[in-house]
């Protein structure tokens, strides 16, 4: 425990240093965007902090499928730690991807929010998963509140990209900003833009992967205070 | 018992004991035609044409109403104990599924059958053709499909029905918008193949979870 422990310290401090080196390399390393005017040129190095958030409250969600599904099979409580623990590092995520990406809207579009299809599937995930705790906190029993959230993160992460799918095709025949977002699809990054981005993926990466850990362990503690406390007679 | 026989005897079981009291399909039904004549009021001042929002007031009508059914499906069979009944018969999980599937669905469609021409007198639309009812039978297998399991999760914590909705709406949202859009392109006058997009999505959508359903049902009513 001690030595898995001191390892995971030391991970933290590799992905803090990531996270502080992809902000570094981001804000002061990575070349202007070409052809925007000062306001969007700034707005546009947002790019490097907000698609990784968006990447990452992906994976997060994928990982609570893929616990969820680990749950169903084996039955351990174990797959249902890491189902709500990377559930809710996937809620902090979007959050962080939503914010961005409205400061980034105002100045590129001049308004901080559309119904673009991008901007209500987040919205719709976000609502998602803050129904997967409100049915988790609606039930005290652990086994049915970790059967129960396993059937709805199945059914919550699958849901995703047929919302997508649905309200992109929504859109197209009101094509008003989607252009726009398609737009940025097709700008691409420069060859210079390519290694910040790619670095700033990989240090958020490592980011989630030990806030996953640490929240674990916090599951995991969780447990032995309850059995301690059972022990005790509580 | 085959898994034919015993779902058939399952929405079987529900139609007679709905026959008796007759509470699910007349709340549903009048809570219905109370949303549509609530957003009549609520649009009418504003919309030049009511043909605009008519597919929305439909689709909005529906899914609210089908919560209601949905809720009280599970509800009876928890508050009388009969789930637990269910649930010792020598059939599979996935039967009792099937089972109280079909006979949501069927509460449904039969308000919804009765809706749509009121709707129609309402709003001066001409709604009741072969291709708004396949829309609309489409949609609602996929909303009963996703609700039947979230409703046999609902009763079971602490919030019960309140719970449903909150669990539902936001899987079921692709149903809502690719029906809105299919009934408001019917009424548009477009052909029936121009929504081949749309159709071939809440296909998708049904075969999809229909199978999610099957695999997961039995985890929901274990105990």
């Amino acid at each position: 425990m001690a030595r898995s422990y001191r390892g995971l310290l030391v991970l933290t401090v590799i992905a803090g240093l990531g996270i502080l080196a992809a902000a570094v390399l981001a804000l002061i390393v990575a070349p202007n965007a070409a052809g925007l005017t000062p306001n969007e040129m700034y707005a546009q190095r947002i790019i490097y902090f907000h698609v990784p958030c968006a990447w990452l409250s992906m994976l997060a969600f994928g990982v609570t499928m893929a616990g969820s599904i680990g749950y169903l099979v084996s039955g351990r409580r174990r797959w249902d730690n890491l189902a709500v623990s990377s559930a809710e590092i996937g809620i902090a995520f979007t959050l962080a991807a939503i914010a961005s990406g409205s400061i980034w809207a105002k100045p590129a579009w001049n308004t901080w929010w559309t119904w673009d299809p991008r901007l209500t599937t987040y919205t719709i995930v976000l609502l998602l998963y803050i129904a997967y705790f409100m049915l988790r906190s609606a039930m005290e029993d652990p086994a049915r509140r970790a059967r129960f959230a396993a059937v709805y993160g199945i059914f919550a992460f699958i849901s995703v990209p047929i919302t997508f799918f649905s309200i992109r095709w929504w859109k197209t025949i009101h094509p008003v900003l989607v252009a726009n977002s398609q737009n940025t699809e097709n700008w691409g990054l420069s060859a210079h833009m390519r290694p910040v981005f790619f670095f700033s993926l990989a240090a958020f990466t490592l980011f989630y992967v030990v806030l996953l850990l640490h929240r674990l362990r916090l599951e995991d503690t969780k447990e032995q205070v309850d059995e301690v406390k059972e022990g005790l007679g509580y | 018992m085959s898994f034919f026989n015993a779902v058939v005897a399952i929405v079987w079981k529900d139609i007679r004991a709905e026959l008796r009291t007759k509470d699910i399909f007349s709340s549903m039904f009048v809570f219905a035609l109370l949303a549509v004549i609530i957003f009549n009021f609520a649009f009418e001042l504003r919309v030049p044409d009511m043909k605009m929002v008519a597919p929305g007031i439909i689709w909005v009508a529906i899914t609210f109403a089908g919560t209601l059914g949905l809720n009280r499906a599970f509800v009876i069979e928890q508050d009388k104990g009969s789930l637990a009944g269910l649930l010792l018969a020598p059939i599979d999980r996935s039967a009792i599924y099937f089972g109280k599937m079909l006979s949501s669905l069927l509460f449904m469609v039969i308000v919804e059958i009765i809706l749509l021409p009121l709707v129609m007198v309402f709003f001066n639309l001409p709604l009741l053709t072969w291709q708004q009812l396949l829309v609309l039978l489409l949609g609602t297998y996929g909303f009963a499909a996703v609700g039947t399991v979230f409703s046999g999760m609902a009763v079971n914590t602490r919030a019960r029905e309140v719970l449903l909705p909150i669990l539902l709406f936001p899987v079921v949202l692709p149903v809502l918008i690719a029906g809105v859009k299919m009934t408001g392109a019917l009424l548009d006058g477009e052909p029936f193949s121009s929504l081949t997009n749309w159709l071939r999505l809440i296909l998708v959508y049904d075969v999809a979870f229909t199978i999610v359903a099957y695999l997961t049902f039995g985890f929901v009513v274990e105990e």
